[in-house]
């Protein structure tokens, strides 16, 4: 065979979304915060949004998402993202408008707005990353930590009697009247994945639509504070997490016409 | 509306006919007395006008609706009274560090704490020095009369744009809450450029924008300090202040806000017995009009500064004066409501002193 024809077989399963930055990210290995992205991206590119989006980033290790997405961006105050969406939704309602969050910014400091934004029904997507710690500040305890992990601020493992039980963000979401899709999927495997993507589609749908608010958690590995590999963080995802935040969909009017 | 139409509005009501009148489409809001009258006016006078209207959960999420509604450059309010923006402080150090104009109106009340919801000048700190994290400034303006109310708001817009900056109505409960007839300013047109070179609006074909507060790399932030001190610095081309008799005066009293008004009667009281005392009234806090009052220190003049609180401004004023006099004080308590013959014997008092 020569070297000419054996390119021509070569089958490219998928390119780099050109609305992600050719760099590397600061990410340590095995996080999946660069596949949350990389599913962002995917679908800006697919729904044809990448031009009209803008993006609310947070506080936390996805802090540098505007250096990665080649979208405009603003930067909200630890947990006030939705409030920022608010703002920019309100003083834009064309745009298609996105908040990146993690567990710590959204389910602690920001559980305010986020459960305001979405009882509103604030025409935007929230991309909900649970790691169940707080990565950029070393790995301490936040609202999603499983009972008897330990963290560097509940060394002797996370007790219900002491710090009470982790806080389950897509079902309480979903209680809420704006809410038109609230969902949790995982980052460990192709399969989940697939799925993830899936869910944040509809949620995104929800928001071109003009539906209302949607939601999606993903459930995802920090393996430099959990103090595993990259394959262990994975399978914890599996053996634990999903165990206590189980996978799929908790709420969905898509088909409904929304809520208003 | 007709020319010259004149209209008999509360201090809150010309704010919100100003921020109306100066072309604002958001406002963001949470009740807090004595300034409800605004987010009330708002509710509808926003959606009449093709804008939005929320009133948010708290004024933290308020304040942060501001930020993302200036990033997007549209003209954007939020009002409140003191206990409310102290939690807007988080977002307008923010809106500070990442350049976002947008206008905050603080109808100031009795504090510390919960206090009362009487006047008070006790936020002049807060208000002047920044109030949040950081070093940044805003600017303050500071209106005596409701006619002020109205134009000061205007004005806030156009500043909080050309500097991109926050720009802080600081009022209080008096402002707020009285009465008077305005003359009524014909609305703007905003141009569809402004901000144009910096607001989001999705990337489009061009390069995408990024607004933020972090800095990180090397130097990146001292950069951004040394620009925002320029950016304070060229601030000062719009200081203004009253001065009501000063020429000639012995004593010049100086009092801002409400209690500039209340001072300036009892500086007309005091003039028809001949005594020679004056009133300087900044209307802008910061940046601070000192070297106005440096002059009139020169001048030999000596000072008195009435403030609603315990000696705040008093500070900058002493220190604009520093070189020539010194400035006695005379503070109301919060929660004490003052009147023109209450400032009668400390003016007469700081008359008598040597220098
Ligand atoms: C008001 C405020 N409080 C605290 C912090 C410090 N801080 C930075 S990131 C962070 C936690 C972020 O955790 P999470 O949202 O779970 O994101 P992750 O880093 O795990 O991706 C905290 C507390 C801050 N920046 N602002
Ligand atoms: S600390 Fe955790 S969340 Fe942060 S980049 Fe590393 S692995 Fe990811």
């Amino acid at each position: 065979m020569s070297a000419a024809s054996t390119k021509e077989q070569e089958v490219l399963a998928f390119e780099r979304p050109k609305v992600m930055a050719e760099r590397a990210t600061h990410y340590c290995p095995g996080c999946h915060h660069g596949v949350a992205h990389r599913l962002v991206a995917e679908l800006l590119t697919e729904m044809e949004l990448v031009e009209k989006t803008i993006c609310v980033t947070a506080i936390g290790c996805s802090v540098f998402l505007y250096n990665y997405l080649l979208v405009d961006s603003v930067e909200a105050p630890h947990g006030r993202a939705p409030a920022v969406a608010t703002g920019v939704k309100r003083a834009r309602p064309d745009n298609f408008v996105l908040t990146y969050q993690g567990d710590g910014d959204l389910a602690s400091i920001g559980l305010a707005e986020i459960m305001h934004c979405a009882n509103r029904g604030e025409r935007v997507s929230v991309v909900f990353v649970n790691n169940t710690v707080y990565g950029m500040t070393g790995g301490q305890m936040a609202p999603t930590t499983l009972i008897g992990q330990k963290t560097t601020t509940c060394p002797g493992g996370r007790c219900r009697e002491r710090e009470g039980m982790p806080i389950k963000m897509a079902e309480i979401i979903a209680g809420l009247g704006g809410t038109v899709f609230s969902a949790r999927a995982a980052l460990n495997n192709v399969k989940n994945i697939r799925q993830a993507k899936k869910f944040l589609k509809t949620a995104f749908e929800v928001q071109t639509k003009g539906l209302g608010f949607g939601f999606v958690e993903l459930l995802s590995a920090c393996p430099t504070n959990w103090k595993m590999n990259p394959v262990k963080a994975n399978q914890r995802i599996e053996t634990e997490m999903i165990p206590y935040f189980p996978l799929g969909i908790y709420k969905d009017l898509s088909n409904e016409g929304g809520v208003c | 509306m007709t020319k010259n139409e004149r209209k008999f509005l509360k201090g809150n009501e010309a704010v919100a006919h100003g921020a109306l009148a100066a072309g604002c489409r958001c406002f963001f809001g949470y009740p807090i007395t004595p300034q409800n009258d605004i987010p009330e006016f708002m509710s509808k006078a926003m959606v009449d006008a093709g804008g939005e209207f929320v009133q948010a959960e708290s004024e933290v999420a308020a304040a942060n609706m501001l930020l993302g509604a200036g990033a997007c450059g549209i003209r954007a309010m939020t009002s409140s009274s003191s206990p409310g923006v102290s939690l807007k402080q988080e977002a307008i150090s923010y809106m500070a560090g990442s350049e976002i104009p947008a206008v905050i109106v603080n109808m100031n009340r009795g504090g510390p704490g919960l206090g009362d919801i009487g006047p008070s000048q006790g936020d002049y700190y807060q208000s002047t020095r920044g109030g949040g994290h950081g070093d940044y400034r805003t600017l303050v303006l500071a209106p005596g009369t409701v006619q002020e109310a109205f134009d000061l708001t205007m004005l806030a817009f156009d500043l909080a744009f050309k500097y991109r900056n926050p720009v802080l109505v600081l009022g209080d409960a008096i402002i707020g809450q009285m009465k008077e007839p305005v003359a009524m300013r014909p609305a703007v047109k905003v141009s569809k450029a402004e901000g144009r070179s910096w607001r989001l609006e999705g990337k489009g074909t061009r390069k995408p924008r990024i607004i933020k507060s972090l800095f990180l790399d090397d130097g990146a932030l001292a950069g951004q300090n040394r620009h925002l001190q320029e950016k304070y610095e060229a601030m000062r081309d719009e200081i203004m202040a009253e001065e009501f008799q000063v020429k000639d005066a012995e004593l010049v009293v100086v009092a801002y806000g409400s209690i500039g008004r209340i001072a300036k009667t009892t500086v007309r009281k005091l003039r028809a017995k001949g005594k020679k005392v004056g009133l300087f009234r900044p209307i802008t806090l910061f940046p601070f009009p000192d070297a106005a009052l440096a002059r009139l220190a020169k001048a030999g003049k000596k000072f008195l500064t009435i403030e609603h609180n315990l000696g705040q401004m008093v500070d900058d004023v002493r220190l604009a004066v520093r070189a020539h006099a010194d400035s006695g004080f005379f503070g109301v308590y919060p929660g004490d409501m003052p009147s023109p013959e209450d400032f009668e014997e400390p003016i007469l008092k700081a008359l008598r002193r040597k220098k």
